[in-house]
């Protein structure tokens, strides 16, 4: 199974410096709200500034839910995350798809391309369920339910073992 | 999250819950999946839509009957979800760096 990358593009009208700055340390100013892989509400977004660097974001409670890691850090020019978040919607720390930002300079504005790769990685993990389905594992199916109705958080690894 | 969270919307419901789980173990006809539950062959094939929906089994005819398997492309959703995700995540960057030049 190959799945193609998503690729985006924007302008933004501020050299790469500051674009990268601002994308890379200023996330929880800018990132859409509403999207939230944990019940605690987030109120921050963190990125440590080097190469294995823990990303993810903090809850109201308190909670770290990790999202991924830093991969590559070079600044002005590219920034490397990995996003690890697996098709049960969990941190998975063996899962490993790779999110590019590339800070180009367009006369003083930036064009930001970000790329996001690897996604058939995902393919390991639904099959992984659609295994343990055959099998007759019927707590997937729960895990699903219950983080549909809130019931439970990712804030630690749930790899389905 | 809406398009993701489809999936999980769907299986929330218990009947639909093990009628997916019965369709895991097995691709089989409407009929078959019925036997034994205590719903209607009518609501089964509704629950069937709905299951179809959030691309979580498709069906194949065979003879007359149509014989439904999970789907396999259920990772599609993920793909979706991320693809909306990035693109305002993209455009909310750039409205901040708007704000940030003034």
């Amino acid at each position: 199974m190959t799945i193609a990358p998503i690729r985006r593009t924007i302008e933004v009208a501020v050299p790469p410096e500051r674009a990268f700055t601002l994308f890379a340390t200023r996330m929880h100013d800018w990132w859409p709200m509403g999207h939230s892989i944990s019940d605690d509400p987030r109120v921050g977004i963190e990125m440590e500034s080097q190469v294995g660097g823990w990303w993810g974001q903090i809850g109201e409670r308190g909670t770290r839910t990790q999202w991924g890691k830093v991969l590559a850090w070079e600044p002005p020019g590219r920034l490397l995350l990995a996003w690890q978040i697996n098709a049960e919607w969990c941190y998975d720390p063996d899962l490993v798809t790779e999110l590019e930002l590339t800070f180009t300079p367009v006369g003083s504005n930036t064009l930001v391309v970000l790329e996001h790769r690897n996604l058939d990685r995902f393919g390991a993990s639904a099959e992984k369920i659609a295994e343990q389905l055959r099998n007759g594992w019927p707590g997937v199916v729960q895990h699903y339910a219950d983080f549909a109705a809130g019931r439970i958080e990712c804030a630690q690894p749930c790899s389905s073992a | 999250m809406t398009n993701a969270l489809k999936p999980l919307d769907a299986l929330a419901d218990p009947t639909r819950r093990t009628i997916f789980e019965r369709v895991a173990k097995r691709p089989q006809s409407v009929g078959e999946l019925a036997q034994g539950l205590p719903v209607s062959r009518p609501a089964v094939s509704q629950h069937l839509r709905t299951l179809k929906e959030a691309q979580l089994v498709t069906d194949q005819a065979q003879g007359t009957r149509r014989i439904y398997r999970i789907d396999p492309r259920g990772i599609g959703i993920m793909r979706a979800w991320l693809d909306d995700h990035w693109a305002e995540a993209l455009r909310a960057f750039q409205k901040f760096t708007d704000q940030e030049d003034l």
